[in-house]
Formats: structure tokens, sequence, C-alpha cells
């Protein structure tokens, strides 16, 4: 309880830290802490891109209206001079015709000119006045002259209105016309009021003058009336208005018709369409007269453009206006280019805005992984956590339960269920202990140790194991006699050093692993493992083989039966099935005299390839990739028929790569599986390979030189071992007592191997039939330590150091029953003293929680002691400097709790392990 | 022949139920594992080790508690923390148990709690020697009949 409540607290505490570090990275972005303002952003961007498409639009349109004006100014301008042009024109042709009166009529005596000739020549010249209706003189009358006049001419003289003219001071009666206009002869112009005004302007200043405009009599166009004076003498040059006036003999006038003027003039130009055009007489600027033109005529009244027009006479302004006929149509090209800018804009703004929103969501959505990745994380470390520990919580109770079952006396129906209670229970426990090695290796806390182990000897004793359980299911399959159990074999290479260096229990648990797997999933067939060096994998010829099944030299010579060892079964691999190992057999025996390759002998890493072939179910296809996943299996129907917990192949794959290895695999279903695997082993050297060779169960090596035939009836099959020597070793697979006696009774055998057979215990069987002794002397009566450990502790000086009696007692009676000598010590101190140099003892277990001094305190002095003492004699041979650390007692921490380890601190201590103690 | 044969039963049903009342555990079993001909006492030597050691740690921690004021807990805990590890390494599970709330106590600085486990430490404590002081008595009795002891798995 007290652990779970911790279990939840570290998890919380977790979680806390990790919120607090996304407090401060929580470094807000610019677009981050503005995101509530995008809308607005947008709706700004968009309308300040209106309003500069407003703009440009009304620039572009603006720009339009100039030109047009420009192009309106000029056409106005180039009419208005026109016009100006033609009518000065015809003025200098009245001043003409004027002057010609005045020479012929006045100058010449008797006068020139009639009535007659004046019709005749002004009509034959009319071509050069195309816009004057008509011409025609006014003779001066003064009322005194008037009677003389009038007889003169026969006719008196008439007032406008066809009757005869009252009295006045002064007459002006028509005497020459244009014929076209003869019906105007006789009357007197000053009876009219704008003529009398233009006669008395145009006598005063010499000049042209006109009348302002009015429909004329004969077409009814407007027109204006043109006036020249005639002066009976020349005037002296810079005349004043009263010579000027006195001077004057008659009038010479005609009528304009200026709308047909302006009529011609515009009909001659270009773009007459585009524009309408006014001409007014602005004498009165307050009322202007229109000339030209209606006033009401409809038009573009936006753009005007004035002309000023001089005809000469100084009284009167004249000016032209124009206009356009339509309104300025509507700039389709600005238009279009605005929309378009705007457009653009939008589709800006929007990419914009997409992008920061989707910057926003990205954030958010990273922010949200982050914190699910710390929760992730802390959920990982508490699960980690809590299968580190947990597990050994239940390990323990559960090891107390399995002894208790089968202890007192039950019926055979209670015996029965407690055997399944124990068998569930174990089954229980391994898988446990798998789940403890996984999580182990997850929370990184798997330390591998290196120690010189025989590999052969592995290969041996895992193999038994297998044979054994192997042996069980193949008494029940066996009943059917054509369905066989598969045969296991091991093979190892010559070229595999004998010792190597590594994990020794970890390496054996890969091979029993994948054994394990093979042997699960295998009703028939074989099981071969085979073991090279990995630098001589690539030519199969170049691999030399000389061991099946044997010990590192331990010759036994395959002959012919080998060559048929294939169980008929195809192998996932065919780079390593039966097949090749015939060839490679044949080759070892057509090279067995080349000399052994020592190349790699200097580099002290091996890599080791070990690959596990069956003739099994395999794996399915689809399955495949998930094959080293924990936990999974190919199917639940697999898990049904094959029980498991689908962890081994995880666990075994993460040791391989602890060891510095690879794994990989080739599987057919319904063929069958070949897993292989590399690790790397340091190379033994021979200090450390001579120290432990004792204690290693090792494969004698009597038997080198020693041939044997191997006869065996059926492929696979061994069944008899037939020696050079007259001794007769009989292999069975099973064999009763009885039928053991009976073989013996024949005589002929004189022991029996149990199949499959082992190297040891073929060993031991030629061993005790050869009657080559044992040397190694059994220690007698050893309870769960291995005779490994007691042949590593036997006569060892080991030194305990404990402060807790019971604890020292307990623990010194455990090292003595292997063998060792203990000494014990109650302190630190005490130790301290045992422990000078020089000293004998093979190693030092102490506790870590001492009074006075501590384990970590008492092996602080230690240490510091040999490294002083190994210096010295370092000092005094340096060329022997390979051989350093000379003293170094091994000193192992004694600890309670190992999980919530100390081991780091151990090590910083310089000590060399940590041993998990009560 | 019988009267061995009964005491090996009664010795073995009688771990058993010290094992199943939690008084021991696998680590008793590993003891009786370690005894052999070269130290046929084994199992008792260290029991009595254990008593001792017991005795006096609990005087220290009942000295120590008695003061009203000013308790020396970090006395107490090594103190238990001492008992904890000998009860462990003999097997006393129920008196280690104990230890564990007790230490628990001893870090809260809980004087009232302590007072109750050292109760508690003390009563389980006294049960224990009853009950090995019983078992150990009947694997005499049974060496005195000429009998061996059982293996008890």
């Amino acid at each position: 309880m007290v652990l779970k409540l911790q279990q939840s607290h570290h998890h919380q505490s977790v979680a806390v830290k990790g919120n607090e570090q996304m407090g401060t990275k929580r470094g807000y972005t610019f677009i981050q802490s503005n995101r509530d303002w995008l809308p607005k952003l947008i709706l700004l961007w968009v309308m300040v891109m209106g309003f500069i498409s407003t703009w440009i639009y009304k620039k572009m349109d603006a720009d339009n209206n100039v030109r047009r004006e420009e192009v309106l100014s000029s056409m106005c301008d180039q009419r208005a001079r026109m016009l100006q042009d033609q009518f000065s024109v015809s003025v200098n042709h009245v001043h003409a015709l004027a002057l010609l009166v005045a020479t012929f009529h006045y100058y010449k005596n008797p006068s020139a000119i009639d009535q007659e000739t004046f019709a005749e020549y002004t009509a034959r010249a009319a071509f050069e006045r195309p816009l004057l209706s008509g011409v025609a003189y006014a003779e001066r009358v003064v009322h005194s002259g008037r009677e003389k006049f009038e007889k003169q001419h026969g006719w008196t003289i008439k007032a406008m209105q066809r009757e005869p003219s009252r009295l006045r001071d002064e007459y002006a009666p028509l005497i020459f016309s244009q014929e076209t206009i003869s019906y105007i002869e006789s009357l007197d112009m000053m009876s009219g009021e704008e003529d009398r005004e233009n006669i008395v302007r145009a006598r005063a200043t010499g000049k042209a003058v006109l009348t302002s405009p009015f429909r004329l009599l004969g077409s009814h166009h407007l027109g204006v009336v043109l006036t020249f004076p005639v002066y009976k003498s020349k005037l002296p040059p810079k005349p004043t208005m009263e010579e000027r006036i006195v001077a004057t003999a008659g009038y010479l006038g005609g009528a304009i018709d200026v709308e047909s003027l302006v009529e011609n003039l515009l009909g001659q130009l270009a773009g007459n369409q585009a524009i309408l055009v006014n001409v007014y007489d602005i004498t009165n600027s307050s009322d202007p007269l229109v000339m030209y033109g209606h006033q009401n005529q409809d038009g573009d009244w936006a753009v005007v453009h004035e002309s000023k027009l001089d005809f000469g006479d100084p009284f009167r302004k004249h000016q032209m206006i124009c206009r356009y006929h339509q309104k300025a149509p509507t700039s389709w090209t600005a238009l279009t280019n605005v929309f378009l800018f705007f457009v653009i804009c939008l589709l800006v703004g929007y990419i914009l805005y997409g992008a920061v929103i989707h910057i926003v969501k990205v954030e958010d959505d990273f922010r949200e992984m982050q914190e699910l990745k710390v929760r992730a994380e802390a959920a990982d470390v508490a699960k980690s956590q809590f299968l580190a520990t947990v597990p050994h919580e239940i390990r323990t109770p559960m090891n107390g339960m399995l002894a208790l079952l089968l202890d007192t006396d039950l019926s055979s129906t209670q015996r029965g269920y407690a055997q399944t209670a124990q068998v569930c229970g174990k089954a229980l426990i391994t898988l446990i202990n798998e789940v403890i090695d996984r999580a182990k290796i997850e929370a990184g806390k798997l330390e591998l140790e290196t120690v010189p182990f025989n590999i052969r000897s592995i290969f041996d004793n895992v193999l038994s194991l297998f044979s054994e359980k192997s042996r069980n299911k193949g008494v029940e399959v066996s009943r059917d006699k054509t369905n066989r159990k598969p045969s296991l074999a091991v093979f190892v290479s010559d070229k595999v050093p004998e010792m190597v260096m590594g994990d020794l229990g970890r390496f054996r648990q890969i091979i029993t692993n994948l054994v394990g797997n093979s042997v699960k999933f295998t009703e028939r067939g074989h099981i071969f493992v085979k073991v090279h060096l990995a630098e001589s994998t690539q030519p199969v010829a170049d691999t030399k083989v000389e061991t099946c099944l044997n010990g590192g030299s331990d010759e036994g010579l395959l002959i012919s039966s080998a060559c048929q060892f294939k169980t008929g079964y195809e192998a996932a691999d065919e780079r390593n099935s039966w097949d090749s190992f015939r060839h490679l057999v044949v080759d070892e025996e057509l090279r067995y005299d080349a000399p052994v390759n020592t190349i790699d002998e200097a580099s002290r890493g091996i890599t080791l390839m070990v690959s596990v072939e069956d003739t099994g179910i395999g794996i399915p296809l689809i399955v495949q990739d998930r094959v080293f996943t924990p936990f999974m299996q190919a199917d639940s129907s697999t898990s049904r028929n094959y029980g498991g917990t689908g962890i081994g192949l995880s666990i075994t794959k993460c040791l391989v790569e602890l060891m510095g290895g690879h794994i990989s695999f080739i599987s057919r279903p319904q063929v069958g599986s070949t897993f292989s695997f590399t690790t790397v082993f340091k190379r033994c050297n021979k200090a450390s390979y001579n120290d432990t060779k004792k204690s290693i169960v090792e494969l004698p090596s009597g038997f080198k030189g020693l041939k044997a035939i191997v006869v065996d009836g059926k492929p696979g099959k061994q069944n008899g071992h037939v020696f050079k020597l007259p001794k007769v070793i009989l292999l069975a697979k099973n064999i009763t007592n009885v039928e053991l006696e009976k073989a013996k009774a024949a005589g002929f055998a004189d022991t029996v191997i149990m199949k499959p057979m082992r190297a040891s215990m073929a060993a031991a069987c030629l061993q005790q039939v050869l009657g080559i002794g044992k040397k190694r002397q059994a220690g007698k009566d050893m309870l769960n330590g291995s005779p490994v450990l007691h042949g590593l502790l036997c006569g060892k000086k080991i030194l305990v150091v404990d402060d807790n009696m019971a604890h020292q007692r307990v623990f010194a009676g455990a090292l003595k029953k292997f063998g060792a000598a203990v000494e014990c010590r109650e302190s630190g101190k005490a130790a301290l003293k045992l422990l000078q140099l020089p000293c004998c003892f093979y190693a030092c277990f102490m506790d870590i929680q001492m009074p006075e001094m501590d384990g970590f305190e008492a092996t602080h002095p230690i240490r510091m002691m040999e490294s002083k003492a190994n210096e010295q004699m370092n000092g005094g041979m340096d060329e022997d400097s390979g051989r350093k650390g000379e003293w170094h007692v091994p000193i192992l921490a004694m600890t309670a709790d190992v999980i919530h380890a100390t081991y780091d601190e151990c090590l910083k201590c310089r000590m060399d392990g940590c041993v998990e103690a009560l | 022949m019988d009267v061995v044969n009964q005491l090996q039963r009664q010795f073995i049903d009688y771990s058993a139920s010290l094992h199943r009342e939690g008084f021991l555990d696998d680590q008793f079993t590993q003891l009786q594992k370690l005894q052999d001909d070269n130290s046929p006492d084994f199992v008792v030597e260290v029991a009595s080790l254990f008593f001792e050691d017991c005795e006096k740690l609990i005087n220290n921690m009942a000295r120590a508690l008695e003061q009203q004021q000013g308790v020396d807990f970090k006395q107490v805990d090594a103190s238990v923390h001492q008992l904890k590890g000998s009860s462990s390494s003999i097997g006393a599970m129920r008196v280690k148990d104990v230890c564990i709330a007790f230490r628990s106590f001893c870090e809260a600085q809980n004087r009232e709690g302590c007072l109750r486990c050292l109760q508690q430490v003390t009563h389980e404590y006294s049960l224990l020697k009853n009950k090995l002081q019983t078992l150990f008595r009947l694997q005499q009795q049974i060496l005195a009949a000429g009998g061996s002891i059982p293996v008890v798995e």
C-alpha cells in the first residue's frame, strides 16, 4: 500500500514537473498572443485594400478625364482657329470690295461702277466669299442732299419697312447690291437699328464691324452683318474719328451666314461626331447670344472648353464652347485593373490569414502533443518503475505459496489440484521474471557482466534442458510412428574460441529463448543451432568445421551417415540448412590439416554468429514485422495452441542489442524459421582463463585424437555409438529400467546414453567406460548452489562485514556452505585492519549501513591504499604496464534495496558490485 | 521408529503452520538448509543471536521512547533498522513487517505510533521466541530419538 502511494505520488510529481516545464517553455509567439485580433485584422486588411483600390480607380479615372479635356481643348482650339481664319478671309474680301468701290466709284469721275457692273462683278467673285449670302453698297446721303440724290437715282429712299423713309440727318440708301439680295436695294440702312449702329461704329473706326447675330432674311439661318466704311478721299495717317466721319462716302455690307460657315467647317474636320460646338456672342457678358448650336442640346456638361474667337471687330467678343457629345465612358480597363488588384489583395490577405490560422492551429496542436507527450512519458516512467518494483513483491509470496503447496498429505484429488496450481504458479513466476527483465531493460538498469565462460558448455546445457522437454513432448507425439519428435542439434565452428568473456547468463537466456521457441513450435523435423565467427560466414566453404555436439577439442569424426543427416524437412533459410552443413563437414574433412587461421587473435572482440533453425510452423507473413514487439503473438489461436506470453522475443532482441549485436530472422509459414543473431564477446585473456578454468564445467579434453564412428540406422538418429575400442555405448531415446537391465544382460553395452546426445553426457559416459578418472570432486550434498559456485568459492578467503550479528552469521553460513573460508567483522574499521596490504582475501562483502563507518566510507581508504601500492609497483616496471591494477580486492555491497538503486553509488565508491541482501 | 516418524510429522506440521501464519518465511527454510554436519546447531545459534540482539534493541528503543520530550528518533530509527535487518536475515516475517511500519512512524516522529509499534514488536518477538523454542525442542527430541530433521520445502 505504501508502495502504491509512493508510486502515485511520484507519478503526480512527474506530471507536475511536466507542467512546469510546459509553462516555462510557453514562449508566446506574436501570433499566439494576438490570435483574437486575427478576424479583425483580416477585416481591416480587406477595408484598407478596398480603399486603396478605390483610390487607384479614381486616380486612373482622373487621368482619363485630364486626357479627355486635353483632347477636347485641342479640338476646340483648332476649330476656333479655323473659324477665325475663314472669317477673316471673308472680311478681307469685303475689305477688297470696299476698296474697289472707293476706287471706281469715287476716285473716277464719272463713276466707273453702276449697279449692273457691281452685280456682275460680285456675282462672278462670289466664289471668294462662300459665307456671304450677298454684298451691297449703301451711299452716305445727308439730309440736305436727299432730294438731289433721289432725283439722280429716280427713287425715293425707303425705310426697312418698305415705306418712304422719315426725315433724318443722314441716310444710307443701298445703291449697289448683289443680285442675290437685290430686294433690299434702295432701303435706307440707317433706318434699321442694328444697321445704323453698325454703320456708325464702322465709319468711326474704319474697320469691319459686326452686328449681333440674328436670323437672316432669306435663309433664316443665324448670321451677322458685316459692315465696312468706304471713304471718299485718302485718309491721312492716323486719322481722328471726326476726320473719318467726314471722309465717309458709303458703307459696304454683307451678311455672313455663321451657321453654314460653322457647319461647313465642322464637316471638314475629323471627330465631328464626338463633340458639340456652340458659338456665342458674348459682347454683353450677362446675356450671351447664340451664334451657332443649340443651347439645350444634350451633352456632357462635365467637360467644357471655351475658346476665344476674334473676328476682327474690337467691339464684339465671341467665344466657342466645345463639349463632348456623350458622357465619358466608364473606363473598363481601369475598372478591370482595379478589380484584379483588389482580388489579388483579397487572396493575399486570405493566404496570410490562412497561414496564420494554420500556424496557430499547428502551435496549438504542438502544445497539446507536448502536453500529451509529457503525460505519456510520465506514465511510461511510472509504468516502468511499477514494473521494476512490483514483480519483486509478487515473486516473493509466490515462491512461498509454491513451496507450501505440496507440503502436506493430500488426497489424490487435492494433490492433483495442488499440482496444477503449482504448475500455474511456476508459469506465473516465469512470466514475472520475464517482465522484470523487460522492465529492467526498459529502465536501463540491466547491467551486463563480463565473465569468462565456455560457449560449448552453454550450448550443451541448453540442449540438455530442451532435450528433456522435447522428450516429454515426444512421448506423447511418438505414439504415431510417422510423426517424429524434432531432433535437436548444435554445431559449433572450430574457429570459435573455447573461452570468451561476456555475460554468460544473458547469452544463455537468449539461446534458451530462441531454442525454446523453436521447440515449442516444432512438431517434427529438426532444430539446428549453428555457431560460428561472423567474419567467416560469407563463403560457406571457408568455415572450418569439426564439432557436432562436441566440446572444443573433442574431435569426433562424422562419416557417411552425416551426409544423410537431413531429416527430410525443408528449412526456411537455405543458407543454414542441413544441406550446407553436409558441405561443411565434407569441406572440413578436405581441409583437415589446414592451419588454423589466427589472424584476428590480436583483435580482442569476437563477433559470434548464432543461428537457430527449425522446421516448425513458421511465422505468418503478416505478423513478421511485429515479432519483436512485446506481448505480440502470431494470433490468438496460436496463443491457445502454444502458450507463452510473447515477451520472450522482445527481451531477446533487447539483450542481443545490449550485447552489441543484432537479431534477424527468416521465416516461411509451414516450412520453418531461422533466427540469427550476432553478439560481441571479448576475447578471454589467459590470466582470467586460467583463473576460472577449474570452476567451469568443462568438457574433458581427453578424447583428443580418438576417432569414433557414429552409426545411425535412420537419418537424423544415431542409434549405435561404436568405438574403435571394443566398448559399446547404447544410445536410447527412452529406456526403461527393464530394458536397461536387458541390454546389460546381453552384454551389449557398457553404459547407456539417453538421446538426444549431449557432449557432456557423452563425455561422462566415455570417461566412465574408458576409465578416465574424473578430476573434479563433486561437492557433497550441495543445496541450491550450483557446482559452479562451489568451484568458484572453494577454499577462498572471504571477508564479511556486517554490524548485524544474526545477518553476519547467516551470510557466513551460506558462504561456508560453498566451501569458502569466511572471516567476519562487525564494523568498517575492523575490516580495514584486516584488509591492509598485502591481503589475501578473495572478496569482501560489506554492509552499506553500519554505525561509525559505513560501507562506502570503508571502501574509500581501501581503494586509496590499493592504488598507491599499484602505482609504486607499476613505477618499477614500465614495460609491463599492461598488467595494471595488481591489487584490487573485489568489494561487494550488501543492501536491502537494490531497486532504488544504490548500485550507481556503489560503483561511484569504486565497489565492484551490489548484492541484494535482506 | 514410529515415535521418530510422529515427531517428524509433528515437526513438519509445526513449521508449516509457522510459515502459514506468517511468523517465518523462505529465509528460515534457507537457514535450515545451511545447517549440516559441519555446523549442526547453526539455526539455533543464529536464532539465539537474534534473540539477544532483539532484546537489546527493544530495551534501547524502550529507553529512548520513555522520555516525554525530545525523543531521539534517529537513534530509534537506527535500532529499528537493525532489528529489521536481523529479523529479515532469520526470516521473522511478522517482526520485519512491524519494523517497516515502525520506521515510517519514526520518520514521521510520531511518538504515539512508535510506542504502539514497540508494543507490537515486543509482542511479536515473544510470540516468535516461544514458537521457535517449541520448534527447537521438537528438533532436539527428533535428534534424541535418533531421527534426522526433515527438510521442509
